[in-house]
């Protein structure tokens, strides 16, 4: 055991920087929204950028109070930190106030704040305190389930505010199970239930004219070409033991849940959850409604060109046709402003630090900071991945912000103590017992 | 657990993986997708809204009652609107400097980034003239719209008119935006959704000089607008025009109806206006000045709304419950004791055609004795119940009492008394025949609206139904076809041969009460009335059909305050008769009289 200098020394400097770049690309961006010539002083308290700039300055408050935290700490109140998230969950059913539909928010004068974002940084210290106890032994049905229940009971209270992007980012923990065992069939069960989903809304639009008036319906032809499908993999693996029951079972299972997605839909999501799932698809398409949004920030992403129209140069930018600009559309000004190339760097200096937490993850020799640096990996790379994804089209409009980026006190400190507690846990990396 | 450490390298590659889709998106419409990029340096969405036309309103031969004429709103969209020259913008739209500041304050608070109407349906002279100079002022594009114009400036109450929708509107129907046309009356409202059509939708990319620069995603995005669908009334329109001209200066109201099809042939309320003052940015003044400034509320449609007592026209329909419950024939004479009810200087009627052609009131007021009270109770007054129960359903059957079942909103029922309502005005059997004889002549506490009385006249030269009087001729693609319903009054046709025989001598025989409406070449069966009005002069009142033995008119004509109903209402009703069926009219010192007459000022004066 070593003694150490300095309460920095074994920092991540690295990934320090990475986060500094990331808030000050966010705050120009922001800046750039809401620049116009009244308001062109960077503090202007009346403007987002100017109050985010008091954010960012709280922000790096808490970061470096962070580090000082012994990092026991983290460890052994993970559970109370849990226990404390789950309480305000409960809580702000009940005392919440309403934004946009959801009763998700606290109100404290001026201040406001979401409990779900303390229930995300709660849930992945209690679900990595949880499965290093029992590390080795995950294959325990009631490990697996235990663990489930750390991550969605959390997740089922935010459904009924409700917060469908909020559930989004609980079911990314499963990472970390898989991290831990997990076996990764049940992402491609996953996968192929979400293809399912998206083919069940497409086909049902479509029929095939055969022979004059007899027609016949898209789920028919899918459902036959799966069949089609899956008995000619049986017939690959028909000699092994067992293949009959898990085929034919696995058929009716995927028949019988395509048939239902029809209802589900229906039935589950709110109509304005359909709707952006159809606009996202191109099944039905509204530009003046559910797609407005989507449609002028394609635009707004698409003028930037390759190397963008130059800082505060944005005209789709200034002229705010893109709705929540400095919040959820964020990544537009990015487009526009910097082009092709801003948005290589934006992406690769993400990749590049959930790569390396990751990595360093795999470094270390608590299995507790390692559960947690998957599960810190996992919240940031699916807010990273919707809240993109949306800009350009690619995943339904869900309005959650962009990690370090998006305008907003209480995102931006709650991703802060997400990165600077690991940054703290794996300074500490050599100084823990195996 | 080796093993698993692996599982860093899937876990960082499919976030690799989602980074390179996203590259390759973005690297799609940044890079090599140049629709979005153009040499202006500002691409905003332009939402063109495609208007349909509206249906346009024919009459049965074809002729246009309805038609569209394109206007234009001046729309803007506050965040591309810069430093503006505000004097030569005011003086181009020709609005006072206020009215601009104002304007411009209204639609930034709608929204700064989206359109709203700055100056609504300019005329196309208007729009061209400013839409030469648009250009020079950025934010501020035309927008085609369609206003209504009526050639003939005729049937305003049937047609109705269109107005901007309203938040009820909007939350009752999703189709609407604000900012649309839809039917508020008549016609108009009554056929909305085939006349509406459907909106299209044009998205295009403008720069900030505020030109269109192409189509967005090359009109992918674009609906067409899909016109409404024309509509073929059962209206005549030189019927309706003639009938007009006929009521100016007397109010009242004109019903003619084809009895075989209950095609509503016009439909006339009198004062009426010209439908073309409800158009456009005028409307709502013009109905304000129409609706508070007018004492003759030329807003409303008497030949629907307007209630009267039926008076002497009523005996027909006595005569003829009369005759199918045995309770007379057509031999039967009653003399005229005028100790039961006022009458008349005129010799008992020996028959029932003489009865209906001299009107004699005492001998109604027996058949309809003999009605109400058949012995069939001990009680006298259960036996009147009993009686006006029965007679009541019967009277119902002629459309009275009920809405008929006419294409048109605002279309009242008139009212039939029953058992019902004598008790309760009386007490519970408490009233009996005494009590309700005026009923016998068409007075008490019956009231009717022109429209049942001329459909009373088809029932009449149908010898014993009517079909649904109805104002759409050839049925609609879009909707399911409307059934106009078959009614039966339950008198069977041969005790319609006296009655008709008896209205034609109203008409022809001298002595007649209806001499004024003989036509030369045309048998008119007809029969006068007389509604009472305890505010002033009596309204004149006429029925009759025509020709007597295929009839192809039926028609009811109100005169208010104008007296005897064969002083003006009989001869209004020959003129239209004439007009239909010859297309010319013999009499012109007959058709002179009526337009000279004043029977407005006339009762000013009075
Ligand atoms: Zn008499």
């Amino acid at each position: 055991m070593r003694t150490r200098q300095s309460v920095f020394q074994d920092i991540d400097w690295i990934m320090v920087g990475v986060y500094l770049f990331l808030v000050a690309f966010g705050w120009m961006s922001i800046y750039a929204a809401t620049y116009d010539e009244a308001h062109r002083a960077v503090n202007d308290m009346t403007q987002n950028h100017g109050k985010q700039m008091l954010w960012i300055g709280l922000s790096l408050v808490i970061a470096a109070a962070i580090l000082l935290f012994d990092h026991r700490f983290f460890e052994t109140f993970a559970y109370g930190i849990y226990g404390v998230s789950i309480a305000l969950l409960l809580g702000v059913l009940i005392v919440g106030s309403e934004i946009k539909g959801a009763q998700s928010w606290f109100v404290l004068g001026p201040v406001s704040f979401q409990p779900s974002e303390i229930a995300k940084y709660g849930t992945a210290l209690a679900l990595a305190k949880y499965l290093s106890q029992y590390g080795a032994r995950f294959k325990e049905r009631k490990v697996l389930l235990t663990s489930l229940a750390i991550i969605f009971f959390p997740a089922a209270l935010i459904m009924l505010q409700p917060d469908v992007g909020s559930v989004l980012v609980f079911s990314t923990l499963l990472i970390v199970l898989y991290r831990q065992g997990l076996s990764g069939w049940w992402f491609v069960v996953a996968l192929i239930a979400v293809f399912l989903f998206v083919m069940a809304l497409f086909m049902k639009q479509w029929t095939l004219q055969l022979f004059g008036d007899n027609e016949i319906g898209g789920t028919w032809i899918f459902l036959g070409a799966l069949t089609l499908i899956v008995g000619a993999f049986y017939y690959q693996f028909r000699k092994q033991k067992g293949s009959l029951p898990i085929f034919s079972g696995g058929l009716v299972a995927m028949i019988g849940y395509y048939l239902s997605v029809d209802y589900l839909f229906d039935h589950l999501l709110k109509p304005h959850h359909q709707n952006r799932i159809n606009e996202l698809l191109g099944i039905v398409s509204d530009p003046l409604g559910a797609g407005y949004n989507v449609h002028q920030s394609k635009i707004a992403i698409g003028s930037g060109g390759f190397s963008g129209k130059g800082f505060l140069q944005g005209t789709q930018t200034k002229f705010h046709f893109v709705p929540e600009q400095s919040t959820d559309f964020i990544f537009c000004t990015v487009g526009e402003e910097w082009g092709f190339l801003g948005t290589l760097v934006l992406i690769s200096a993400f990749i590049f630090l959930l790569g390396r937490i990751i990595w360093s993850s795999e470094n270390q020799r608590s299995e507790f900071t390692r559960n947690y640096g998957y599960a810190a990996a996992a919240i940031l790379f699916i807010h990273f991945t919707i809240n993109i994804g949306m800009a350009i089209g690619l995943a339904p409009v869900i309005g959650i912000p962009l990690p370090f980026f998006s305008y907003g006190g209480s995102s931006l400190w709650s991703f802060t103590i997400l990165l600077f507690t690991f940054i703290k846990l794996d300074s500490e990396r050599k100084f823990v017992l195996r | 657990m080796n093993n698993l450490e692996q599982r860093k390298f899937i876990v960082i590659s499919s976030f690799v993986v989602i980074a390179i889709i996203f590259l390759m998106r973005l690297f799609y419409i940044q890079v090599i997708d140049d629709s979005y990029v153009s040499s202006a340096d500002n691409q905003a969405l332009r939402f063109v809204t495609k208007y349909p036309a509206r249906g346009i309103v024919y009459d049965r031969n074809g002729e246009i009652l309805v038609l569209n004429q394109a206007a234009y709103d001046l729309m803007v969209v506050p965040v591309l609107v810069g430093e503006v020259d505000t004097t030569s913008i005011c003086s181009l739209l020709e609005i006072e400097k206020d009215a601009f500041i104002e304007r411009m304050e209204q639609a930034r608070n709608f929204s700064r980034y989206r359109a709203s109407i700055f100056k609504k349906q300019m005329t196309s002279e208007e729009y061209s003239r400013v839409a030469e100079r648009l250009y020079q002022f950025t934010g501020f594009y035309g927008q085609k719209r369609s206003l209504r114009i009526y050639p003939d400036s005729i049937a305003a109450h049937v047609l109705g008119y269109i107005g901007e929708v309203n938040q009820g509107h909007l939350d009752k129907d999703t189709f609407y935006r604000s900012g649309d046309f839809v039917g508020i009356s008549g016609i108009e409202r009554q056929y909305e959704t085939a006349l509406r059509g459907h909106r299209g939708r044009e998205v295009l990319m403008v720069d900030v000089h505020n030109t269109v620069q192409g189509k967005y995603e090359d009109g992918a995005l674009d609906v067409e607008a899909k016109a409404g669908e024309n509509l073929i009334l059962s209206l005549d329109l030189q019927i309706q025009k003639y009938g007009e001209q006929l009521m100016q200066n007397k109010k009242g109201s004109i019903v003619a109806i084809e009895p075989k099809t209950g095609e509503v042939l016009c439909l006339i309320s009198s004062p009426t206006y010209d439908p073309n003052l409800l158009v456009g940015v005028k409307r709502a003044s013009n109905y304000k000045l129409l609706s508070e400034n007018d004492s003759l509320d030329p807003l409303f449609n008497r030949a629907l709304m307007a209630k009267y007592p039926p008076g002497s026209i009523f005996k027909i329909i006595q005569s003829l419950i009369g005759l199918q419950d045995g309770i007379i024939s057509e031999n039967t004479g009653i003399t005229c004791n005028k100790a039961l009810v006022g009458c008349h200087n005129h010799p008992s009627a020996q028959n029932l055609r003489q009865a209906i052609q001299m009107s004699c009131n005492p001998y109604y007021h027996q058949v309809f004795k003999r009605l109400i009270n058949r012995g069939e109770a001990k009680s006298y007054f259960e036996d009147s119940a009993l009686g006006l129960d029965r007679w009541e359903k019967q009277v119902h059957r002629f459309g009275l009492g009920e809405r008929l079942a006419l294409d048109l909103p605002s279309l009242k029922s008139g009212s039939v008394p029953n058992v019902e309502l004598y008790d309760r005005i009386y007490g519970e059997r408490r009233w009996a025949f005494s009590t309700i004889y005026s009923l016998s002549i068409g007075q008490g506490e019956l009231e009717v609206v022109p429209i049942q009385m001329a459909n009373l006249a088809a029932t009449i030269a149908n010898r014993g139904y009517f079909i649904d009087p109805h104002l759409i001729k050839e049925p609609l693609s879009t909707q399911s076809a409307i059934t106009w319903k078959k009614h039966n009054t339950g008198i069977d046709d041969v005790h319609f041969t006296p009655i008709v025989d008896a209205m034609q001598w109203v008409v022809d025989k001298p002595g007649g009460t209806a001499r004024r409406a003989r036509i030369d070449s045309i048998k008119v069966c007809g029969k006068t009335g007389t509604a009472e009005n305890p505010h002033g002069k009596d309204h004149s009142v006429f029925i009759a059909f025509a020709p007597k033995d295929d009839p192809k008119i039926a028609i009811a004509v109100y005169v208010e305050n104008s007296g005897f109903g064969g002083t003006w209402a009989a001869p209004i009703s020959s003129l239209i008769i004439e007009k239909y069926l010859n297309g010319t009219i013999a009499d012109t010192a007959k058709e002179n009289r009526i337009f000279r007459a004043d029977l407005i000022s006339m009762e000013d004066e009075d």
